[in-house]
């Protein structure tokens, strides 16, 4: 199987990512597609680490994962704290770190 | 003039030993003095004004000692130096601390130390009632240790720290009482005129060690005979400038009238018997270098000449009794000017009218204070008169002050104007015509304005106002007047017609010389006696035969004039005042508007753009996360052209 088709796929998941951060409004979904963007980086990784035949890429695909896990915590305690106190957990609400 | 350098060739000062070592203590003690007095604190109030005194009485008695035991030696055998330490060391400049005692520092070693201590008795009594009387000490003692340090400096560089000494200790005093605003101001301006002439000083001081390598008086007189007369002649101008402040010289007298607004006793010290005089101390010091620049002569001949006339005019007219003596005193330095210009004919003569003058002018300050003590601190001679029958002591010692002045025959003053007189007739040309007849005119005005001054304030009717009971001072302060007066009389007489003067400083400055004057000596005296007694029967006429108005007639215009001080305020304000003032206005105005105008635009600028840009923050998560996909895509792309 040409190992190309899973880069295409990544792009496609990251562009989905992408446009879920862009468009939606719920803080939860916008860290899921987050999630995403960072799983069609580890997809592409991995699909280049075979394409090149060493084992870099499937190496950093293990750090973008636990990097992931550790961003998921503290952004899940974020987003918990600030729909404690706003009552909402929508991104355009928390605006007030402005000019 | 090989002839003249040679007389004035410095001999070389011995190595000081006996009690010549001491030397460094008469600075020392009043130096102490001055410290333990000024950090001592209120313990010290008490005991302040007897140490401030004592120490300064030490330092005298040290100084006769060393002046007794000079006498003991050779005529050539009388500059002593002492090293004290290497001061400074900086490659070829080489400063060495070194004090020297001669005859020209001795004469004024005796006089500072002597009259200083008399003066400071005299301070006893008559700062008696005011509270800050330890400070007052202190800062005295300060003015003698300056004083001291700038005649017995063996350097110009040493002269020039005491001379900075004196400047600071006259500012002190003359501000004493500077709750008054206007004595502040007086003493700002006493310090703003000095540093003028301090200028004058240091710039001659550098043109020295640019031109001979040394600053040392030593190194600079011998060397004096390979140095170009255009050197010579700047390092003469510029030692005439600081001349000019200190003694209230042409064009920078404006300060001594203003600064009797220190207390009495700071007038007698510092504007009559010292500060002023080292002026002369000065030129005469530097005789080796005037005897090279015939043109710094001349200059410092007229500067002398229009000075003695200007404080004589100025004296006539004044109603207050402080200034009236203040103008007196400029009048009378600037004969010691005139005769210090005239060269080694002078030299002699400059110092022996100093050290007369010293005298009776300050007598005739503490005498002026006397009688302000009794008058209840007035000093306007309007409303005196008559007080000789209540103040006998002052009064006596007062008038042989007067006569002393005026040149009465037998007193001090007759033996050392009447030769500066002479001296001035003395030469070729039109100078002594000129100045011999300033001189002259100058002695008969003196006589005017010291008789006038002397009879409105002693004699003619009462003319007290209601509440002051004039008594006789304690006699703390008529001791020091009795012994000034007895100076007065007797100093001249011991030292003029014996010659014991010039030859006593013949080794310093060189011999007088033969030379002939246009008058016959005889004509000379005779003319100014005639002028001097014409000067009493005028102000006899004016002041004491006709009564002697309370309040000013309005006079001539010369007369207003010299009550204005002969406009010198005005003119200082007008010539360099108000341009200096028109200056720093268009400065401040040119850096507020064009260079901080600059920097201020620059910065609103920036300000202004960076507000606007500001607006982009907009607090909107997704605004930052499009902002920031689109500056990803933009790398991506460019690194994807650039590849290809």
């Amino acid at each position: 199987m040409n190992p190309m088709n899973y880069v295409y796929l990544s792009a496609l998941l990251f562009s989905i990512g992408a446009s879920g951060v862009l468009l939606r409004r719920n803080a939860i979904v916008v860290f899921m597609c987050v999630e995403l963007m960072l799983n069609a980086t580890n997809l592409a990784f991995v699909a280049f680490a075979r394409m090149q035949g060493n084992l870099d890429g499937q190496v950093i695909a293990f750090f973008v994962m636990v990097v992931a896990a550790a961003e998921v915590v503290i952004g899940l305690a974020i987003i918990v704290t600030i729909f404690r106190t706003r009552r909402s957990t929508s991104v355009d609400g928390a605006n007030l770190l402005k000019y | 003039m090989p002839t003249i350098l040679a007389a004035t060739e410095p001999t070389q000062a011995a190595t000081a030993s006996g009690v010549f070592s001491l030397t460094w203590l008469l600075i020392a003690l009043p130096l102490l003095g001055a410290v333990v007095l000024l950090l001592g604190g209120r313990r010290l109030d008490r005991v302040g004004p007897l140490l401030g005194t004592l120490l300064p009485a030490a330092s005298f008695v040290l100084g006769v000692v060393q002046f007794l035991a000079l006498l003991g030696r050779d005529a050539d055998d009388r500059s002593i130096g002492q090293y004290l330490y290497n001061w400074v060391s900086v490659g070829r400049f080489q400063v060495d601390a070194g004090l020297l005692v001669d005859q020209l520092s001795m004469c004024f070693v005796l006089l500072i130390t002597g009259v200083g201590t008399l003066i400071h008795i005299y301070s006893i009594g008559y700062m008696a009632h005011d509270t800050d009387r330890r400070r007052f000490f202190g800062y005295l003692n300060l003015f003698i240790a300056a004083m001291l340090l700038l005649v017995l400096a063996d350097n110009y560089l040493l002269l020039y720290v005491g001379w900075e000494g004196v400047g600071l200790a006259s500012y002190l005093l003359i501000g004493f009482w500077s709750f008054v605003p206007a004595y502040a101001a007086a003493a700002k301006k006493a310090f703003v005129a000095n540093r003028v002439g301090d200028f004058g000083l240091s710039i001659a001081i550098m043109i020295m060690f640019w031109q001979f390598g040394t600053v040392s008086f030593q190194g600079v007189f011998s060397s004096v005979g390979g140095a170009s007369e255009g050197a010579l002649t700047a390092i003469g101008l510029m030692l005439l400038l600081g001349a000019c402040g200190k003694s209230a010289q042409f064009p920078l007298q404006s300060w001594l009238g203003d600064a009797m607004a220190g207390p009495t006793p700071v007038s007698a010290l510092i504007h009559a018997a010292t500060m002023v005089t080292v002026g002369v101390y000065l030129v005469v010091r530097s005789a080796a270098i005037f005897n090279g620049a015939p043109n710094a002569q001349l200059v410092v001949v007229i500067v002398g000449a229009i000075t003695l006339i200007f404080g004589a005019v100025v004296g006539c007219a004044k109603d207050d009794i402080k200034k009236a003596l203040a103008a007196s005193t400029m009048s009378q330095i600037g004969y010691m000017m005139l005769a210090a210009g005239l060269g080694p004919v002078g030299y002699a003569f400059a110092i022996f009218h100093l050290l007369t003058h010293g005298f009776f002018k300050a007598n005739m300050f503490l005498g002026a204070g006397s009688v302000m003590h009794g008058m209840n601190d007035q000093i306007n001679m309007r409303r005196f008169g008559g007080i000789s029958t209540v103040m006998k002591i002052t009064w006596i010692t007062f008038g042989i002050g007067w006569l002393a002045i005026i040149g009465f025959p037998g007193l001090s003053g007759f033996w050392s104007k009447d030769k500066i007189i002479e001296a001035a007739f003395e030469g070729e040309g039109w100078r002594p015509w000129v100045f011999g007849s300033a001189a002259l005119v100058g002695a008969g005005i003196t006589a005017f304005y010291m008789t006038r001054l002397f009879f409105m304030t002693f004699h003619g009717e009462r003319r007290w106002t209601e509440d002051v009971h004039p008594h006789e001072s304690p006699k703390v302060m008529t001791i020091p007047l009795i012994v000034l007066a007895i100076g007065s009389a007797l100093l001249g007489v011991v030292l003029g017609p014996t010659g014991a003067i010039v030859d006593w400083l013949e080794p310093v400055v060189g011999a007088p010389g033969e030379e002939s004057t246009v008058l016959p000596v005889a004509v000379v005296l005779v003319l100014t006696e005639l002028l001097v007694l014409g000067g009493i029967l005028l102000a006899w006429s004016m002041y004491l035969r006709t009564r002697v108005p309370v309040v000013a007639p309005v006079g001539s215009v010369l007369t207003r004039a010299a009550r204005q001080d002969l406009y010198q305020d005005a003119i200082n304000e007008s010539l360099f005042m108000r341009p200096g003032q028109y200056l720093t206005r268009f400065l401040v105005f040119f850096d507020n508007r064009v260079v901080d105008g600059a920097v201020n635009g620059l910065a609103a600028v920036l300000g202004g753009t960076s507000g606007r840009f500001r607006r982009l923050q907009t607090g909107f998560v997704r605004s930052y996360a499009l902002s920031m996909l689109a500056g990803a895509a933009v790398l991506v792309g460019a690194m994807l052209l650039v590849r290809n």
